[in-house]
């Protein structure tokens, strides 16, 4: 029992949490059917509060068929509290020297009880505009590449799909800008 | 409501993964990037084989039925090729500034970070902007 409880409060190694992350696929394939991935949701949710007046044909259809999506996701935010709060992991996340020596170049603090860095989630006005900013080219981005790090990396490589191929190359070629260019230039 | 509840527990069981993986950690992203971990890469690439191994065996087993009486088939994404790589490149712009892909998104919201919910506000304006702009842009 002691055994269980000192889990559930650890961050989990890479060797556990993948396998439980690819699980996803077949367990929705068992569940209903359903193609495993998250960013459609954004979708789903532009089309319950598209107001009458504004008519885009993209979001005119019929979310309620897609309940099961949004429920889902509901999940994740409650697993995310249960894993994030109430089992907060004690210990600072363990960066590797290299990067803890790289983030600190930057300016920000080494990590200490918050996944985030407080320099840039904290909410003051300049982080709020900048993460939103960069919200709108993630939102943006998934729904024309048509999935995100789930549907895409996960679901799409796991089907072996040469469009998910695609997408994960140029996802990591804009991750790779951004974090070895934009980051320096725009948060140091 | 008894039929989602299978998608709910799904769904927890994931958000509750991805922030004991620090998979929701503008930290490790940025590690990542720079290729100065296996952390992230480990889990990727352990979820990509559990995946394709779990999806080889059900194309294997033939034709089932899926809990709620649908027959499984594995899906196909559209073909194509631009849109993959010009949405993916922009969506990864945004995910190596913030570190937060859609699912860690919904996962740190539920922790309460206002920060988190500003970028899912964002995420909405970005693919509403994409509706709006869809026949407009190279797919």
């Amino acid at each position: 029992m002691d055994n269980l409880l000192y889990w559930l409060y650890q961050p989990w190694p890479w060797y556990v949490a993948g396998p439980l992350i690819g699980l996803m696929v077949p367990l929705m394939l068992f569940v209903g059917n359903r193609s495993f991935g998250i960013s459609n949701n954004l979708r789903h949710l532009c089309a319950i509060t598209q107001p009458r007046q504004v008519d885009v044909d993209f979001f005119k259809y019929d979310w309620k068929e897609h309940t099961w999506s949004l429920v889902f996701v509901i999940g994740t935010g409650l697993g995310g509290f249960l894993a994030g709060v109430v089992f907060a992991n004690p210990e600072p996340v363990a960066l590797s020297p290299a990067a803890l020596a790289m983030v600190e170049s930057w300016g920000f603090a080494a990590p200490a009880d918050l996944l985030v860095p407080p320099e840039l989630f904290d909410p003051t006005v300049r982080n709020l505009t900048f993460l939103f900013t960069a919200g709108v080219l993630v939102g943006f981005g998934t729904r024309y590449a048509g999935g995100c790090t789930s549907g895409h990396a996960i679901t799409g490589l796991s089907t072996l799909q040469l469009a998910s191929v695609y997408a994960v190359a140029g996802i990591f070629a804009g991750g790779l800008l951004s974090s070895w260019l934009l980051v320096p230039l725009l948060l140091q | 409501m008894k039929r989602y509840l299978p998608y709910l527990l799904a769904g927890m069981a994931f958000g509750f993964v991805l922030v004991k993986a620090e998979a929701a950690s503008w930290y490790r992203i940025q590690e990542m990037f720079h290729f100065q971990s296996f952390h992230m890469f480990g889990i990727m690439a352990t979820a990509i084989a559990t995946g394709l191994a779990s999806v080889q065996l059900i194309r294997y087993l033939g034709r089932r039925r899926a809990l709620d009486g649908q027959t499984i088939e594995i899906p196909a994404k559209p073909p194509g090729r631009k849109s993959y790589l010009h949405g993916g490149f922009i969506f990864g712009l945004g995910w190596g500034l913030i570190g937060l892909c859609p699912g860690p998104v919904f996962a740190l919201v539920g922790t309460g970070s206002i920060g988190a919910l500003a970028v899912l506000a964002g995420a909405l304006h970005g693919t509403w902007l994409y509706g709006a702009l869809k026949d407009k842009v190279p797919h």
